[in-house]
């Protein structure tokens, strides 16, 4: 593994490191101030972040179809967007730079990225999905059995 | 007889042939790695995909509880407020902070000791692994703080007939605004003299057991805030202005009198003080299955540090081990990134 090259660019060759030494240092001061941001919103929820940025829009089939397609930004709180936003990008440099992943071929990155984000993204979109039709059905539409 | 003899020759023919099928050296003639990473590195990833799949299961599941009630659930930043040797101030965040950097930095030396095997500088590696182990301990000791200090809590509560809780606490002046300040039951519920017991099997019947009773009966607490007009009922219900609703002085003690069950103090499987029980049973879940990841990486982390020392991989001449070991540790951390947003900060 000594003759291992390692890809020394970040944000698309925007960044170019020396060494791999001075990548690892770099990337770790983009991720200190990533958890930084994300503890100081934590601690002082900004007003303007603690509503979703759009509202949801009314109408027929088409509004019905903006709303899905927009729904991270009508029914998310714009803060917790935020912070999911920026826990992905940590999660990308991680595993792209300190577990190698810019490294490895291709077709070994697609099979463990598509894999694991494909079959992650099915169960929480499944189980938010049920989460919040047992919500609506404890606060709006609670059946009787008895008659 | 003669198809008998036929099959046999078969057989030997079939033994004894390299079967040629004109494909050697091409990409289906076998004996290339398309992916090319070792077998080792290759089952490391692939223990780390389905292990992601655990963690968000857990997840996914503590997103699932939350939706259904997503009105009643505790708010994260008042409950985790506290740092070691920092008594009764109120710090959100700040120490799981710490540990997520803890951590961070762990998986940075582990990343430095990874490259310096690649350069096959033994004694950096020697260093590097040595910091990781530390950084692991450091967050694993952090999160038995946290358990503990989550496990004692600090205010208690009374549990309502329907399982809700019931917090305390009062209005008061600080910087000219007027905040609710939560209360401990201990500081104004009156003890009664109480003839009750606890049953344990040497005392009562004995294929029957029963846990610590409640330091306060719900008499006691109703009497301490009888006795302590400015204090008033908190409630699990999250209003427009994302605070949990406080009723007011009358229906303090009505909501009390009426559906109060027992009091509780901190927190178990069954039931907590910070509100639903399912919010402690997922903490304990996800953050134990975490730290029992980041313990066992400390454990691996020791072995493979010792064979470094004894010289296992400057003999064998590659130190993959420690690259397939970091992925493992990367791995912990990556998960902390998310258990760290999903049950901290959202």
């Amino acid at each position: 593994m000594a003759d291992h090259a390692h890809k020394l660019e970040i944000f698309r060759g925007l960044i170019k490191f020396k060494s791999n030494t001075q990548k690892i240092w770099g990337v770790l001061l983009l991720l200190t101030i990533v958890t930084a941001v994300e503890v100081v919103l934590g601690i002082y929820k900004p007003e303007a972040l603690m509503s979703p940025s759009m509202t949801p829009f009314e109408g027929g089939l088409g509004a019905t179809l903006l709303n899905i397609t927009l729904s991270a930004f009508i029914y998310t709180k714009s803060l917790n967007l935020i912070f999911i936003v920026l826990t992905i990008v940590k999660a990308y440099y991680i595993t792209w730079d300190f577990m190698h992943m810019r490294d490895e071929t291709k077709s070994l990155r697609r099979l463990v990225v598509w894999t694991a984000v494909f079959l992650i993204c099915y169960l929480v979109f499944i189980l938010l999905q049920e989460g919040g039709y047992i919500e609506s059905v404890y606060t709006n539409g609670f059946v009787k059995r008895d008659f | 007889m003669i198809i008998f003899a036929q099959l046999k020759n078969n057989i030997s023919t079939m033994d004894s042939t390299v079967v040629s099928t004109g494909t050697e050296g091409k990409t289906w003639g076998g004996g290339n790695q398309p992916l090319k990473a070792s077998y080792g590195k290759m089952m490391m990833w692939f223990f780390i995909v389905s292990d992601a799949l655990t963690f968000s299961g857990f997840l996914a599941a503590y997103g699932f509880s939350r939706f259904k009630f997503i009105d009643y659930w505790p708010i994260a930043d008042e409950v985790f407020t506290h740092v070691p040797f920092l008594h009764g101030q109120e710090l959100p965040m700040i120490y799981v902070a710490f540990m997520t950097f803890v951590l961070i930095m762990s998986s940075v030396t582990m990343v430095l000791a990874v490259d310096a095997g690649h350069q096959m500088k033994k004694n950096k590696v020697i260093w590097y692994m040595f910091f990781t182990i530390i950084g692991g301990i450091i967050f694993v000791g952090s999160q038995a703080w946290e358990w503990a200090t989550f496990i004692q809590g600090d205010y208690g509560a009374v549990q309502t007939k329907g399982g809700n809780i019931l917090q305390f606490g009062a209005y008061k002046t600080i910087d000219g605004e007027e905040v609710f300040k939560r209360v401990a039951v201990e500081e104004f519920a009156i003890a009664a003299h109480s003839d009750r017991k606890q049953h344990q099997n040497k005392n009562g019947l004995w294929f029957v057991d029963e846990g610590a009773l409640p330091a306060f009966s719900v008499e006691d607490v109703y009497h301490g805030l009888e006795a302590h007009p400015n204090i008033l009922v908190r409630t699990q219900t999250i209003n427009e202005e994302g605070e949990k609703t406080v009723l007011s002085r009358e229906e303090s003690l009505a909501q009390l009198k009426a559906n109060g069950k027992r009091y509780v103090k901190g927190a178990n499987l069954e039931v907590n003080e910070y509100g639903t029980p399912l919010f402690a049973d997922f903490f304990f879940f996800i953050t134990g299955f975490h730290g029992f990841h980041v313990l066992s990486g400390v454990v691996i982390n020791i072995i493979i540090f010792f064979n470094v020392i004894i010289g296992t991989y400057e003999r064998r001449k590659n130190y993959e081990m420690v690259e397939k070991v970091g992925l493992y540790w990367h791995f912990v951390d990556l998960v902390w990134v998310f258990v760290f947003t999903f049950f901290y900060l959202v």
